[in-house]
């Protein structure tokens, strides 16, 4: 019995650790015939501790982890609202519905040159590209999970004689709270991915930049180091999502 | 609505593009009557103006580059895409069809699946060094991952009783993936394959902004430094143009796949 719980603890873990062995392998033997383009993983792991104890890593991680939240909160205010005017008007959700479908599809990093040429480097420029990437998803989210709201909700707080204002926090709200939630753990994924490719792309800033940096300066160990870090945070952040998805949803009494 | 249905719909066509036509004015006056510096906002005429003259429109013995462009772009994403769909599925099916294999593998590719594609391009720099076919690599790796967690999630809701029944049929494994697992995968990998070609083209366009390959991806950065805000904001466009272009294509082809699944 304990034996299979050991088993199925170390499962998950082999398919890595052959991974991570054939590729220090590799990278060895590479480093003896003399490349200097890779790094062993045991190389990587002490230049990330390096990059621990001498603060960069937690400087640039803050910076990145904060600037896609920011971001995040800018998209998604904006995009809430916009939901849940469209999802209540079904006119001006008809209305709006080309301008939307014209706007969406412009792929993000396509406004890193703009934002570049309108905020300069630093925060705002790449807070307005995670901004721009998050809002759409939770626009659209946000609007059908609006338009599946039970009827009969809409009808007692047109009974009641509740004001906009009140329908929105009052029923409209607390009756998509859950789909909302999905939505936001969405706009997660997206700011931190959105984030990161800003700073490999352009901005001097952040876990991606400081990769970047690393690349450029043939440190292969401190960029694989990164490169493993980046997988790390952004893992940690969606399961922590997912876990908190999860506590909301039971206290909210929709999963048992 | 139901008493004047086809005017109705007629009238909504109608008021969503006069939506769309007033956000361009706005953009018209903003940027005519210097609310925006048209450092950043080009009037939009200059910005028709670059596009035609970018996509060789205005006259025989232009010299545009953006059409140029705008294929080199194109082509990466969709051979990327395909390489990416065709490993996707592979792999996908190969981890997918075995219980034991999935428990084995899928907690690493759960664990990779949130590391951003653009991420690697530092990687695959130092292996591969500056070419066109790094930035191949890349899109392909960074669109594969939808479409074979997709395909994996698609095997493993084969609906245990078509397992069972494969079994009783004595179905050999191939038969099994052709006839069962993936026709009840499809509409996972269709979605996947979806996401991919989003995926792609953000891939291929950073790939060429880091790599300078030439493309879209360079032509609005170099624009950009050269506050040449007309032409950027012509690439932009033509970005949009491509990213909305493949996602109705892939909408259409869809629905014209699934529709066995339609009652």
């Amino acid at each position: 019995m304990t034996e299979r719980r050991l088993l199925r603890w170390l499962r998950p873990w082999v398919f890595p650790a052959l991974l991570v062995g054939a590729f220090e392998w590799y990278a060895r033997r590479a480093a003896a015939l003399g490349s200097d383009a890779l790094a062993p993983p045991s190389a990587a792991a002490r230049a990330f501790m390096g990059a621990a104890l001498d603060g960069s890593l937690w400087q640039a991680t803050g910076f990145t982890l904060g600037t896609a939240a920011l971001g995040l909160l800018l998209g998604a205010v904006l995009g809430i609202a916009l939901g849940l005017v469209l999802g209540l008007s079904r006119r001006a959700a008809q209305l709006g519905s080309l301008s939307i479908e014209v706007l969406r599809p412009v792929p993000s990093v396509a406004l890193i040159p703009l934002a570049m040429l309108t905020f300069g480097f630093g925060v705002r420029m790449e807070l307005a590209i995670v901004a721009f990437a998050t809002f759409w998803p939770l626009l659209v989210l946000v609007q059908s999970a609006v338009q599946q709201i039970e009827p009969r909700l809409l009808e007692v707080s047109r009974v009641l004689g509740l004001s906009a204002r009140e329908r929105a926090f009052k029923i409209v709200l607390p009756a998509i709270a859950a789909r909302l939630f999905v939505a936001l753990r969405l706009g997660v994924a997206v700011a931190l991915v959105v984030a990161v490719t800003v700073e490999i792309a352009a901005n001097p800033n952040g876990m991606g930049y400081a990769m970047m940096i690393a690349q450029q300066s043939f440190d292969p160990a401190l960029m694989l180091a990164w490169l493993g870090w980046i997988g790390v945070v952004g893992f940690a952040v969606n399961a922590g999502m997912v876990l908190l998805q999860r506590v909301v949803a039971r206290r909210m009494g929709v999963l048992p | 609505m139901n008493g004047n249905g086809r005017v109705g719909i007629l009238v909504n066509r109608l008021g969503s593009l006069a939506v769309l036509f007033a956000l361009i004015a706005l953009w018209w006056m903003a940027s005519n009557a210097g609310w925006v510096s048209r450092v950043f906002l080009p009037t939009p005429q200059a910005t028709f103006a670059s596009l035609l003259e970018g996509l060789n429109l205005r006259g025989p013995n232009s010299n545009g580059e953006l059409l140029a462009f705008t294929q080199a772009t194109v082509g990466r994403m969709l051979q990327g895409w395909l390489l990416a769909s065709l490993f996707g599925v592979l792999l996908g099916a190969a981890i997918g069809v075995s219980p034991a294999v999935r428990a084995w593998v899928q907690p690493t590719l759960e664990f990779i699946r949130p590391l951003p594609a653009s991420a690697l391009l530092p990687l695959a720099i130092s292996i591969f060094g500056l070419n066109p076919g790094m930035v191949l690599f890349v899109v392909a790796f960074g669109a594969m991952w939808p479409v074979l967690l997709a395909t994996v999630h698609g095997f493993a809701a084969v609906e245990p009783r078509l397992a069972e029944v494969a079994r009783c049929l004595q179905m050999s494994r191939a038969a099994f993936v052709w006839k069962m697992g993936l026709p009840n995968a499809m509409p996972d990998i269709l979605a996947g394959m979806r996401l991919a070609l989003t995926i792609a083209l953000i891939v291929a366009v950073v790939g060429e902004m880091i790599a300078s390959q030439s493309g879209l991806g360079q032509a609005i950065l170099l624009a950009a430094r050269a506050f040449r805000a007309s032409d950027l904001f012509a690439g932009i466009v033509l970005l949009g143009l491509i990213g909305f272009a493949s996602n109705a294509l892939l909408a259409f082809a869809e629905k014209r796949l699934l529709r066995w699944q339609q009652p």
